[in-house]
């Protein structure tokens, strides 16, 4: 039986596939570990510098600014996601 | 205090000429250049559009591709050369005492490529400061002793000498120096560099300092000829094992040399040009064999700084004169050089494993690339030109300088 799949808005879709090839490509990770809920550092073995590393690279992608007080919360692929969503 | 003995039992090397220790001494007994086009950048508008860089060089064939990124060329180079370096010398890692193992490594320059692409990013942005945080710790010379060490777990003594192009000397005599006076068993020595880079090469040329010989830049780097107009930038890494003597012995080590003494002066006299009349440089030599207790008549090869510039070729070999008298024209002088190019901070290292090669195959190296004999050149002197040859070295020296006026020199000896 096909499963059902859920159609994002493409540029949902689009975000998140951008988000995860950065990531992909500076943790150094298979993506098949880029899933949701994966920590940055607890799961995808980031170091502070990588965190950091992470979120320049992710105000460059997308052209926003991140604020270091809210780049604090942004520690697993689903919660970069969801904040790139909303701030663009 | 009785000092402990240091001898050499693992090499490393990373060279324009070879890419491991075999393929170095290959390349050295067979007087190969490694000097090509420069193909790390677009050399158009520049005065000098060749080096010696390292070939066939492939960091993902060393390190995974995240490992790699957060590593500048000279730490990769660090982290190659010294890992040769420790499985030549079969230390057990499980079994030494790593509190006494320390890693003291020269490098004249650091991650010149990591700053330069960090600086001119920034300079294409619209202010905003967004450098890369691996910018810094990937940039500073002493990333490459912390790295080695994260990698093997050695806790000793940790730093970066920097001395210009004497770095890897600088950093050879304070290895010594630690286990003579008890201080380690251990120290993973050497140097790195990798200043092949539109900033480097344009700040050499700058200077005055490069040959121009662009039609044949096989033959640039050419050390005593009457033709030579500048040394020929070169990159890459040199790594040694020096340990305490009875350490080594109880082990079963192989032993190449036993390192025999260091010395060390300042010209003191001006930032870049070596002083006329070579005071330093003759001192260096004079402290280095008094701290060895080797007489003048037991030194049988001497690998120079030698670079192929007009004034310091000539300085160095006055001050050899001065320094031997008679002795001097019984010496397998040569300056590796002429092959490998100038590999600023990582010369020391990469010479002096050539000097202790040598040694162990009875065979010098030669000066490549001379033509023309240059009168103000004593012509007694044996410059090892262009062949190498036979000769059992017993004693083997080997001069750096540095820009700054920092002199070093090291003198190996074979084991009796």
């Amino acid at each position: 039986m096909p499963s059902v799949k859920i159609l994002k808005p493409n540029i949902m879709s689009d975000i998140a596939s951008r988000v995860k090839a950065i990531i992909i490509d500076k943790l150094g990770v298979d993506e098949n570990e880029v899933v949701s809920e994966a920590s940055f550092t607890n799961d995808l073995g980031a170091d502070s510098l990588d965190t950091v590393e992470l979120i320049m690279e992710f105000e460059k992608e997308f052209d926003i600014q991140i604020p270091d007080d809210q780049a604090e919360n942004i520690a697993t692929v689903g919660q970069a996601i969801s904040y790139i969503e909303e701030a663009k | 205090m009785q000092l402990k003995r240091v001898v050499v039992t693992g090499l490393g090397a990373l060279t324009p000429i070879g890419n491991n220790v075999e393929e170095y001494w290959e390349g050295l007994k067979n007087g190969k250049s490694g000097s090509a086009i420069v193909t790390h950048f677009e050399t158009e508008k520049f005065k000098t559009k060749f080096a010696c860089e390292i070939k066939n060089y492939n960091p993902e064939d060393y390190f995974d591709r995240k490992e790699a990124r957060k590593l500048d060329r000279f730490a990769q180079f660090a982290m190659i050369s010294s890992s040769e370096a420790i499985e030549d010398s079969k230390l057990d890692l499980e079994a030494i005492d790593k509190f006494r193992v320390g890693v003291i490594w020269g490098a004249g320059i650091g991650g010149i490529q990591t700053f330069q692409d960090e600086v001119m990013n920034f300079a294409e942005g619209d202010g905003t400061p967004r450098f890369n945080p691996f910018f810094i710790p990937k940039m500073i010379a002493d990333i490459a002793p912390g790295n080695i060490s994260i990698k093997y777990g050695f806790m000793g003594p940790n730093y970066t000498t920097v001395s210009a192009c004497a770095s890897a000397a600088n950093a050879m005599i304070d290895a010594l120096n630690y286990i003579r006076l008890g201080h380690c068993d251990v120290v993973v020595t050497g140097g790195s560099e990798a200043a092949v880079t539109i900033a480097g090469m344009g700040g050499f040329s700058a200077m005055h300092a490069l040959s121009k010989r662009n039609e044949s830049p096989e033959t640039a780097s050419r050390p005593f000829d009457a033709t030579r107009d500048g040394f020929v930038l070169g990159e890459g890494a040199g790594a040694l094992i020096l340990e305490e003597y009875e350490h080594a012995k109880a082990r079963g080590a192989k032993i190449y040399a036993e390192v025999a003494g260091g010395g060390l002066s300042s010209d003191a006299y001006h930032m870049t040009a070596p002083h006329p009349d070579g005071i330093g440089v003759v001192k260096v030599m004079e402290n280095c064999l008094r701290d060895a207790g080797i007489g003048l008549d037991e030194v049988d090869a001497i690998n120079t700084h030698g670079t192929s510039t007009p004034l310091g070729d000539v300085a160095e070999l006055k001050a050899i004169s001065q320094v031997f008298g008679e002795h001097a024209s019984k010496i397998n002088i040569n300056s590796t050089k002429s092959m490998t190019g100038h590999l600023l901070g990582a010369a020391g290292a990469i010479e002096a494993i050539a000097s202790i090669l040598a040694m162990e195959h009875s065979l010098v190296p030669p000066t490549i690339n001379h033509t023309t004999i240059d009168e103000n050149i004593d012509p007694s002197l044996n410059l090892t030109l262009n062949k190498a040859q036979k000769r059992e070295v017993k004693v083997a020296m080997s001069n750096t300088f540095g820009f700054g006026g920092h002199n070093a020199c090291v003198v190996f000896k074979k084991l009796s």
